[in-house]
């Protein structure tokens, strides 16, 4: 052990060492988070915190089950792939509390013209109009937007939207 | 009463499998779903889109996306005749209100892109996060831990199709979840809801009865940029060649 005899200092230095590792593994285990590194190099918890994000649109199978007359009357048409809330927006807060939240009506002068107004960058297949050309009166009083073609019903189904 | 060796010989191996079970990727929100049994993309079929901004709007609806920022957008296309390689390409206000007429006198052919994330399965955005704050999941969306965006940005330099910005408020990354809170409820995106035509599908690329594997057989589809291997999932039906 004579070797040793004048190394104290390199056992202090090398004792500094251990110290200071072990306070950066101490902090490192307060500061990483618990899940960070369980699928990848990143927190896995924020998976949770981004499916937390509360949704707007309901979907149509949450409308279809209370409004199930227009979802049957709409099948039948050429609108029967248009889900509900591409027309009448966004109506989770509906569905969730249906007493308190009515739904607007759109505005068919507007919403049909969205879609239905004639341009060469639409396919070609696409059933459109130049609104100029065509019939002025409002949409709705030759077609239900719920299924379009024309004296395909008696307008019982009064163009409106799903709430009643 | 008591507890012999032989039933700890029992009851450990029990605990571990139970213990493993309840550390298995399940996001905290949505019980019924096991992050490992998905692998998301999307479709978007160009011949079926009608330029109408429904998408973008529900987008920025669903997402509280800021105004001039998007998430999804689209693009019009016009590729004349004789510029093939250098198409005219418009997107006023991301498209949400619509298009300005086509010239009538216009020659070539005009339609429209509809634009989002990738959701790349090697995406460049991931790889240059120096903090880990952006990630693939283990269902294949690429997605943003905003409480660990510092926001430098190197992700969106980073992004080959610009689908990333700098969110004006809270200052941190923001892009397409894919609606990340909807598809783990069973739901389809925010942007498939609200599109008239079909022109977007949510695909579930592990998900055998899906129809997109019947889709991507007798179709030919094409993604954007596959020349920088990102393994981009967002698939393109009818994609001209001039669309970038």
């Amino acid at each position: 052990m004579s070797g040793l005899k004048d190394a104290g200092h390199l056992f202090r230095f090398v004792g500094l060492f251990v110290i200071a590792f072990l306070v950066f593994w101490v902090i490192r285990g307060y500061v990483v988070p618990k899940s960070f590194g369980k699928y990848g190099h990143y927190r896995a918890a924020a998976l949770g915190d981004i499916a937390a994000h509360p949704a707007k649109f309901a979907g149509h199978q949450t409308c279809e089950s209370c409004h199930s007359d227009i979802a049957d009357a709409k099948a039948k048409g050429a609108h029967a792939h248009v889900n509900c809330e591409a027309c009448h927006g966004a109506l989770a807060n509906h569905a969730n509390d249906p007493a308190s939240v009515t739904p607007v009506l759109p505005d068919t002068a507007v919403l049909c013209l969205r879609c239905h107004t004639a341009s060469a960058a639409k396919p070609k297949g696409f059933p459109q109009i130049v609104a100029a050309d065509h019939y002025p009166a409002p949409c709705q009083s030759c077609h239900n937007p719920h299924r379009p073609a024309m004296g395909s019903d008696s307008g019982t189904g009064k163009a409106a939207g799903g709430a009643k | 009463m008591n507890i012999s060796r032989r039933h700890v010989l029992v009851l450990l191996p029990a605990a571990a499998v139970a213990w493993k079970f309840v550390r298995a990727g399940t996001p905290e929100a949505s019980p019924n779903y096991t992050l490992s049994e998905h692998w998301w993309g999307m479709l978007l079929d160009i011949t079926k889109c009608i330029g109408c901004g429904n998408c973008v709007r529900a987008c920025q609806t669903e997402n509280d996306v800021p105004d001039g920022f998007f998430r999804t957008w689209v693009e019009r296309y016009h590729r004349s005749d004789y510029h093939l390689e250098t198409p005219e390409v418009i997107s006023p206000d991301g498209g949400k209100e619509g298009f300005p007429a086509v010239k009538d006198d216009a020659n070539g052919i005009y339609f429209f892109v509809p634009k989002m994330c990738n959701h790349c399965a090697d995406s460049p955005c991931t790889q240059v996060c120096p903090v880990g704050a952006t990630f693939i999941s283990p269902d294949g969306v690429v997605l943003i831990d905003p409480k660990y965006c510092l926001g430098c940005a190197y992700c969106v330099q980073a992004c080959p199709y610009g689908c990333r910005y700098i969110h004006p408020t809270k200052h941190i990354a923001d892009k397409c979840t894919l609606c990340y809170h909807r598809i783990t409820k069973g739901l389809t995106t925010a942007c498939c809801e609200a599109c008239p035509t079909g022109a977007r599908q949510l695909a579930d690329l592990k998900n055998p009865k899906d129809p997109i594997h019947e889709f991507l057989k007798t179709h030919t589809v094409q993604v954007l940029k596959p020349q920088m291997a990102t393994g981009a999932k967002a698939y393109y039906n009818g994609l001209d060649g001039s669309v970038r």
